[in-house]
């Protein structure tokens, strides 16, 4: 199964540089699925899950913005109490480190999405699986 | 491997070339006592007359001369020959002060394209290769001095001067450029605009060869530059009070040959000025032989290096100077500690995470200065990961601390931010008011 490939973006912590990747892609007609914006004082990274990732990808680059392309895992979770909890704890349980995660809501609103960047995404997966959590697939991603 | 222009000379015995410096040394001192009121002047003060100077150890009597005595006699009041034997000026940008000016008779415009033509050979240039000058032409010396240095030994000149990076690099494939002559930094440069064009330096031109210099480059810089494009990176060297761009190393690569035929080469103490031990560094202090309209006596040019009397492999017997660890008014003082950007471009280019291009800047605050250096990450030094970027900054802070001796702080930035240069990259800002 493909998996879904997060955008990740080095920017210096300085006015107008988030602008800058919102006008790239929102030219190339790229839609921002999910993001979220990591900071370290002069520096921060943007990570984000866009509906057309190398297409995304091709005009940053083209842009000359410093960006790279990971391998996550999108899961969804009940959007009640206990949600994020059975998902963490199976990972934590099976000892898969989350490197970092962030959730957003999808549009239908009954469910919500976590993104996922773990140190073992094949065994991430099969261990969520066997507890029947649904792991989203890069289409259905793109479909949201 | 290549040969030489001037076997006779390159290769003199050295105590032919000692003997021929000792005539020269005293035709020279006799030369400016006689045409320079302002040597007249300095040699009285000094208590030495031109006889007293009668071997080569005997030069230690005479007086330095400095860039201030140049500019205090603004703008021809050092010159020897008479003015209306001058066939050329050159002008320094004056951007530390006051420009300077040089004059050059037609006698000294041959010396200096002679100079040249051993130092490009020496390198493997010759008929047939075409050399890309981009270096400033017109009052900077480095565009015209490589030009006529190439024409010399009968290569093609494409006299393109600095900027206009896409035309470089098409000229550099459509006329088949095999040697450039630019600042390293400047050529770094190219090589990046090379890439976003699809340029392969190494696969899509004929270039075998750069002769890199006026500005400090550290041997790091050079791997960077040879192992991305395959090239052979060579340091020039010259100042213009001494005629411009006139030595660069062999082949061999092992320190920069300085013809003693035409100048000779002491290494002094910064601070005392007394003469250091053949090997030792200390500050370049030059005294032209064979140059008549500005003669320039024991010229402390303000570059620290060590000079070798070694006999080099590739045969040449004359003085060679190794790598140039920047100019004494390059030197930062941050916090009590003597720190040059060459040390901190020796750091960073040995960290693959960081980018080529890099800044110093110092601020005080309070009564502490802060250096702060900022790197462009590098595609492959990108890690989505946060720990990953503080931890590449903890890295190139310790390295730097390792080899400064001082802590700086570390600003990774995005590629492209520090400014590019065209000429000589201004590396460093200093907004401490003085």
């Amino acid at each position: 199964m493909a998996e879904i490939k997060q955008i990740s973006l080095f920017v210096e912590n300085r006015p107008g540089r988030t602008a800058k990747v919102a006008k790239t892609l929102s030219d190339a007609g790229v839609n921002i699925r999910a993001l979220t914006i990591a900071e370290a004082g002069d520096f921060g990274v943007i990570r984000m899950v866009l509906d057309d990732p190398e297409k995304g990808y091709k005009v940053l680059k083209e842009n000359a913005f410093t960006v790279s392309m990971t391998d996550v895992l999108a899961v969804e979770m009940k959007d009640s109490p206990g949600g994020l909890y059975e998902i963490v704890n199976t990972l934590g349980q099976s000892n898969v480190n989350v490197d970092y995660a962030y959730a957003f809501v999808t549009a239908k609103a009954e469910r919500a999405m976590l993104i996922l960047r773990v140190d073992d995404i094949a065994k991430a997966r099969r261990v969520l699986g066997e507890k029947g959590v649904k792991i989203a697939t890069r289409e259905e991603v793109q479909a949201i | 491997m290549s040969g030489y222009w001037d076997p006779h000379i390159e290769r003199m015995p050295l105590e032919d070339l000692h003997a021929l410096q000792e005539d020269r040394l005293k035709a020279i001192v006799r030369y400016v006592y006689d045409h320079s009121a302002f040597y007249r002047q300095r040699f009285k003060e000094a208590g030495v007359e031109p006889g007293a100077i009668r071997s080569l150890a005997d030069i230690t009597k005479l007086p330095f001369t400095r860039k201030v005595d140049l500019r205090d006699n603004y703008p021809t009041g050092m010159f020897s020959a008479p003015i209306s034997q001058v066939v050329r000026y050159h002008v320094s940008s004056g951007t530390t002060g006051k420009p300077t000016v040089v004059g050059y008779t037609k006698g000294d415009i041959e010396t200096w394209s002679e100079s040249l033509a051993r130092a490009l050979t020496s390198i493997g240039l010759g008929r047939g290769d075409v050399v890309q000058v981009g270096y400033g032409y017109g009052l900077f010396t480095g565009g015209l001095g490589l030009h006529y240095g190439a024409e010399r030994i009968g290569a093609a000149v494409l006299p393109i001067g600095t900027g206009n990076t896409e035309r470089q690099i098409e000229l550099m494939m459509d006329l088949g450029t095999t040697a450039i002559a630019c600042t390293p930094s400047y050529f770094l440069h190219i090589m990046e605009v090379a890439e976003r064009m699809g340029v392969s330096i190494k696969d899509d031109t004929k270039l075998v060869a750069g002769v890199f210099g006026a500005e400090p480059w550290s041997l790091e810089t050079r791997k960077r530059i040879e192992d991305a494009t395959g090239i052979n990176a060579y340091d020039v060297y010259g100042t213009s009070e001494i005629s411009g761009p006139l030595f660069t190393e062999c082949h061999e690569k092992s320190g920069i040959h300085v013809w003693g035929d035409m100048f000779l080469a002491e290494v002094v103490d910064p601070k005392t000025g007394e003469p250091v031990e053949d090997g030792e560094r200390g500050e370049l202090v030059f005294t032209t032989l064979h140059k008549f309209a500005l003669p320039l006596i024991r010229y402390r040019i303000g570059d620290l290096s060590i000079l070798t009397n070694e006999p080099c492999d590739c045969g040449r017997t004359h003085p060679r100077i190794l790598r140039i660890l920047g100019r004494t008014d390059d030197m930062l003082i941050i916090r009590g500690i003597n720190v040059f950007p060459s040390q901190v471009e020796s750091v960073l280019m040995n960290i693959p995470e960081v980018g080529d291009h890099w800044e110093i800047i110092v601020d005080r605050k309070g009564p502490l200065d802060i250096m702060t250096v900022r790197v462009e990450l590098t595609e492959s030094g990108f890690s989505d990961k946060i720990g990953d970027l503080m931890g590449l900054k903890k890295k190139v802070s310790k390295e730097l601390k390792s080899v400064l001796n001082i802590a700086a702080e570390v600003d990774l930035v995005e590629p492209g931010t520090v400014p590019r240069s065209m000429g000589k990259a201004k590396r460093v800002t200093d907004n401490r008011k003085v």
